[in-house]
Parts: structure tokens; C-alpha cells; sequence
């Protein structure tokens, strides 16, 4: 059965690996064949910041992970725009240029159009 | 009220020091008293710890480790570890012990390791993907 899924990333890229995780259960839902958009909101916001260096702290950079998007069709991604704004960030500060920013009022839509919520 | 017969699964990412774990399971059995089913529990992240068996809970508490083996056994329904979340974290069966040369295994019985494509197909078929922890 092909379901539309969305996928609520809302923790920080390093710290504990929730962020990880809600990346390999992305990709995943994409290798399934459902139909899957992401949702970068809260602390999730952080993952896209641009020039990351994990490697600082023998991690992996989200960079090089989000970059793998487009080859699993996942091209559907939405970042709240409060999120954006309560952390003094702006779509310039963030490494993906194709995202859907999307206000709380739209999160709601977003969210009534959806057969399941992954929430990470 | 009459309630339409659905078919639930549910994904567990909190471990059992977490009420999460204990609300997943509260929730699946309230679910299977009103007569729905319950496609298959999915263990991720941390709530692959759920599946140990050398926990040993102080006996005034209550043993969801067994709880969890008691639903599955009396209900025939699927518990699934996420395999990469499991192997990360100390939590092996029998084979993946002798695979990474480890010395011993501790999947309680009744739980089985599987991929993350698990949870994804229970999504697909199920009515209702409900979450507990994070």
C-alpha cells in the first residue's frame, strides 16, 4: 500500500543520535516506495545549518546526509518558519536551497493531509 | 459508540525507564480489549531495550520485559527489533553474537531483529502508526 508519510525531524544533529535516526527511517520510507515529505522544525532546524564540522567531534556531518536526499526521491522537505525565526536563523544560513518553508498555520495543513507522522 | 475495527501498530523509541514504553504497552492492550488489532510492535532507538532479557526489575515493579512476551504470546502479535538500533546498542540474538564473535546474546524470546523497512511496511498496511517516546 503506498501511504503518505510525513517525517517531523525536531532534535539537534549531534548531542544523541534522534537525528540519525529519523534520517535512516527517511530513507527507508523512501527505498518502500511510500510517498514521504520531512518536516524540519524546532532544534531540527540545526541539522541544516551550512559548513558543519562533525568531524571536530568524530562525528558524522549531516551535510554529506542530506545531500544523499535527491537520490531517494526525497524531495518533499518543509522547515517551520517560526523555528527559522526564534533561532535568528534566515534560508541563507541553511545548506538546502529546494525546501518549502511552511508557517505554523500550514504545518497544520500539512499535517491533516498525512496518512501517518513519524516523529523523531 | 460504535468503533470501526482498525488495524494499529505501534513504535516504541523510549527504553523502559521511560513511562513511553510503559503507555505503549498500556496502549496495546487497550486497543486489543476493544477488539482492534495490532499488526506489530516496532522497537527503535532506545526502545530496543525493551527486548533484553537479563534486565532483572525489582520484584514491587511492574516486569514489562515480560509484559511484552505475555501480549505477544497470548495475542500472536509481532515484536520487531530494529536490527541497527539493537546491534549499537549491546542487544543481540543468537546469530549476529556468533556473526560479530561476541560473547554471549541477550534477545528475550518472543522478540526478533529485523530492518527498518519493518516499520515502514507497518505503516503501509496499518490504519494507525501511533508513537511513544521522543
Amino acid at each position: 500500500m503506498h501511504k503518505k508519510i510525513l517525517l517531523i525531524s525536531r532534535h539537534a544533529p549531534y548531542g544523541n543520535s534522534i537525528a540519525k535516526d529519523a534520517f535512516d527511517a527517511a530513507l527507508a520510507t523512501a527505498i518502500y516506495d511510500q510517498d514521504l515529505s520531512m518536516l524540519f522544525m524546532d532544534d531540527g532546524i540545526f541539522q541544516l545549518l551550512r559548513d558543519q564540522q562533525a568531524q571536530e567531534i568524530s562525528q558524522k556531518s549531516f551535510t554529506s546526509m542530506l545531500s544523499a536526499l535527491p537520490f531517494y526521491d526525497i524531495d518533499k522537505l518543509y522547515i517551520h518558519q517560526e523555528s527559522l525565526e526564534q533561532r535568528g536563523l534566515t534560508i541563507e544560513n541553511l545548506i538546502v536551497d529546494n525546501a518549502t518553508i511552511v508557517n505554523s498555520a500550514q504545518i497544520s495543513n500539512l499535517l491533516n493531509h498525512q496518512d501517518h507522522i513519524l516523529s523523531f | 459508540m460504535i468503533v470501526p475495527v482498525m488495524i494499529f501498530s505501534i513504535n516504541v523509541q523510549s527504553p523502559p525507564s521511560s513511562q513511553a514504553s510503559y503507555s505503549a504497552y498500556q496502549f496495546c492492550r487497550a486497543l486489543l480489549r476493544q477488539g482492534h488489532n495490532l499488526h506489530r510492535v516496532f522497537f527503535y532507538q532506545d526502545g530496543i531495550y525493551n527486548a533484553t532479557n537479563l534486565a532483572a526489575p525489582p520484584q514491587d515493579e511492574l516486569d514489562l520485559y515480560s509484559e511484552w512476551q505475555k501480549l505477544s504470546k497470548e495475542h500472536s502479535v509481532e515484536l520487531v527489533v530494529c536490527i541497527a538500533a539493537a546491534l549499537k546498542r549491546g542487544l543481540l540474538n543468537q546469530e549476529e553474537s556468533i556473526r560479530y564473535n561476541k560473547a554471549g546474546h541477550n534477545l528475550a524470546e518472543g522478540f526478533t531483529l529485523g530492518g527498518l523497512g519493518q516499520l515502514i511496511e507497518a505503516a503501509a498496511v496499518s490504519d494507525r502508526l501511533i508513537t511513544f517516546g521522543n
